[in-house]
């Protein structure tokens, strides 16, 4: 990590109040040196009674977070890799002196893929351990259970995953994607790239797939004036596709939309190779096949497709390089890091960063510092925080190699804004 | 619905449709079948088949990476030693089974449903510990892959003729045991009559415990079967359960026959309609089709006669 993008510049100092001289020099001196003083420096420049006016769990020495994710259930697939990363950056940001000199301890709590029960476990985080933070919640629907009990309690939530936006609270920041930046930069690349004309969009049935798809179908037909030749839902779990796949080899698409989820996925493109529908030839697109779902649909049935992510493990820069290695070197060597752990990631790393900006834990400061907070050593590069509380990040299109990795074959000049509102697309 | 497509398209529509839909059948009948041999011939509602199929699976996963490492020349033909091991490690998890928590519980029919139940979230436990939450990812032999061109427009997947002529078999089999063993003699004499085939000097014990033992080494063979087709996961096991009780139960519980004609039925409808609509409204109609036929034939399509 290159930890010097991490420590607080004039940034943290700038957040007293009318600072007496002599704590703006020990101030100072902490900032410039801060890996060289004893932790406690950090604490006395930072007394607790200060940081912390509502009665969170924050000591001299100590600050306590929640992990909230499901690691029984169904979904304990998908958020394994979230509580990885999410731990990994806790190690990381304790063994570099930890927040305003305190270390991160930290509750993890099972959401057990039941929708209650996250909102039962995060009401426990946040009325009972008096957490900071939480870093937690994957699908939409565990945190539209929670989001009531962290408006109502005042918590503060870092939620991972690409989600379909349509949302937006003070006490939530996303670090994942909402659908806008993962969707359109993607179809007006592949539109470019293979003069595609026609799409066949495909989804899972529920909320995230059906509004993205939404997206997909606006953005095809209104503004790049082009062909949707069919759109198609199934239920979670499903697993004959043989009908659909019937389907495109008469509509014959140019391009494939695919939005499945879970299991499903599985079935669906070893179907779709059994078929004889080969990707290195037929055009398709997905927004919901990361590293970690090709780990169970093996790569030499998802060959030469493409993905849009803002986060492949492949990315080459300075910083990922170090964070898959330490990720590797904590987890496994088997292991594989997909977009939505990258986000996870991102969670513990933003929260120390509007901490120290906000000079304080208390959640009302937390939040309105989180606007414009930059993280330099992201893996996937620098990313910002939006007043919307989402983060501006690059869209990337990856081609999925044999060996389940992405080649990056594209990603945008600029940062795109987050848009989870957006005008024209419902 | 259909002018958008030429006479043509609209021919091998109906043809890839038909074979889609005969897949699905396969695939409906392999899955069921298992579960139709305990539930029909025991009154055990089994929630753990899905499990015990997902056990097959990965037993299928375990083979593939054995003969990778030491037997890379074999590997062409590892899948059918992968169905066999499945077929064991299944049945005989199923043996214990029995042995341990079923045959307490057959006076208690629905104490089973509790039973199994709790079995197959220790199994789900069990997997995602030793094999990991994630999906494994179980590799196929080439030759399994891929599709052979019948016309220009029509084609015919490999896998898909691969599940269809093992159902067949698998069903084949079955049927000789029920009905032209002497074993399948006594399975049927203590359906009907559990108390009087005890005097008459069967060992209605050992009928049962081979009964699910039987079952469950189907479910595995199943399982391994699907690695063509699905995901190999802890819960991946739960996709299945439900259409498994759809066509069991819409069958009549007690008819082997009635097993292959509901998933006939069901696979069919669920595939034509599929095509015309998008497959979330196929399945609500499928169920409303059923449901519909429950409600004028409780007891399923086929009734044995048995006098209680």
């Amino acid at each position: 990590m290159s930890s010097d993008n991490n420590k607080p510049g004039g940034a943290g100092a700038s957040n007293f109040r009318l600072p007496t001289r002599r704590q703006l020099l020990i101030g100072t001196a902490a900032l410039g040196a801060a890996a060289m003083l004893p932790r406690s420096a950090w604490a006395q420049a930072f007394p607790t009674s200060a940081v912390n006016t509502t009665g969170l769990a924050v000591t001299d020495t100590e600050v306590t977070v929640g992990i909230l994710h499901s690691v029984t259930g169904t979904m304990a697939i998908s958020e394994t890799g979230s509580v990885q990363a999410e731990k990994l950056a806790i190690e990381q940001i304790n063994a570099a002196g930890g927040v305003l000199g305190r270390q991160i301890k930290f509750i993890q709590e099972d959401g057990a893929s039941d929708w209650p029960t996250f909102a039962e476990k995060a009401k426990k985080l946040l009325v009972n351990d008096k957490c900071a933070s939480v870093m937690g919640c994957w699908t939409s629907a565990s945190r539209k259970a929670v989001l009531p009990v962290f408006e109502q309690y005042n918590g503060m939530l870092y939620y991972p995953t690409f989600y379909e936006g349509l949302e937006q609270s003070k006490n939530v920041i996303y670090t994942g994607q909402e659908a806008t930046q993962q969707i359109i930069a993607g179809l007006d690349w592949v539109v470019k790239e293979k003069g595609a004309k026609s799409f066949y969009l495909l989804g899972s049935d529920y909320i995230w797939p059906r509004t993205s798809n939404k997206i997909a179908r606006k953005h095809i037909e209104n503004f790049l004036k082009l062909k949707v030749v069919g759109e198609e839902y199934f239920p979670l779990g499903h697993t004959q596709f043989n009908s659909v796949i019937n389907k495109l080899k008469l509509t014959k698409p140019d391009v494939i939309y695919a939005i499945i989820v879970g299991g499903s996925n599985v079935a669906f493109y070893k179907q779709l190779k059994a078929a004889g529908i080969d990707l290195t030839k037929q055009t398709l697109v997905t927004i919901s096949v990361t590293e970690d779902e090709i780990l169970g649909i093996g790569g030499e049935n998802i060959v030469g497709a493409y993905a849009c992510m803002k986060y492949f493990q492949s990315l080459d820069n300075p910083n990922n390089t170090a964070f898959v290695s330490e990720f590797k070197k904590k987890w496994g060597a088997e292991t594989v890091i997909g977009d939505v752990t990258q986000a996870a990631y991102l969670g513990p790393w933003l929260w120390k960063l509007t901490v120290e900006k906000a000079g304080s834990f208390d959640v009302d400061k937390v939040a309105a510092a989180s606007p414009g907070i930059e993280f330099k050593g992201a893996p996937e590069g620098y990313v910002r925080i939006h007043e919307n509380h989402h983060l501006w990040s690059k869209t990337r299109v990856g081609l999925a190699r044999l060996d389940g990795q992405y080649d990056v074959v594209y990603e945008t000049a600029d940062l795109m804004e987050p848009n989870p509102f957006p005008k024209g697309y419902q | 619905m259909f002018m958008e497509y030429s006479l043509g398209d609209l021919g091998s529509i109906f043809a890839m449709q038909a074979f889609a839909g005969l897949i699905l059948f396969s695939v409906y009948l392999l899955m069921a079948l298992g579960l139709a041999i305990i539930f029909g011939q025991m009154n055990v509602i089994n929630m753990a088949h899905g499990e015990f199929m997902i056990l097959g699976a990965y037993m299928t996963y375990l083979c593939s990476h054995l003969f990778q490492s030491y037997a890379p020349g074999l590997y062409d033909s590892y899948f059918f030693v992968a169905m066999t091991v499945a077929f064991i490690v299944s049945g005989g998890l199923g043996l214990a089974v029995e042995w341990l928590l079923i045959r307490h519980l057959y006076s208690r029919p629905l104490d089973t449903l509790l039973a199994t139940w709790g079995l197959s979230l220790i199994m789900q436990q069990t997997f995602r510990s030793v094999f990991g939450a994630r999906e494994v990812g179980v590799e196929l032999p080439a030759w399994m892959m891929g599709s052979l061109p019948v016309t220009g427009s029509i084609e015919v997947q490999i896998n898909g003729l691969f599940v269809m002529v093992l159902t067949l078999f698998i069903t084949g089999i079955v049927a000789l045991l029920m009905f032209r063993s002497r074993w399948g003699l006594q399975v049927r004499a203590v359906l009907s009559n559990r108390v009087m085939a005890g005097a008459a000097g069967v060992n209605t014990q050992r009928v049962d415990r081979l009964t699910f033992g039987l079952g469950c080494g189907i479910a595995g063979i199943a399982g391994s079967a699907f690695t063509m087709i699905g995901s190999t996961g802890p819960t991946s096991g739960q996709l299945y359960i439900v259409d498994t009780f759809l066509v069991v139960v819409f069958g009549g519980a007690q008819s082997l026959l009635g097993t292959v004609f509901s998933a006939l039925s069901i696979s069919q409808s669920q595939s034509v309609m599929e095509f015309f609509m998008s497959g979330s409204m196929a399945k609500v109609i499928t169920l409303l089709f059923v449901i519909g036929l429950l409600m004028l034939r409780p007891q399923g399509l086929f009734v044995l006669k048995i006098r209680k």
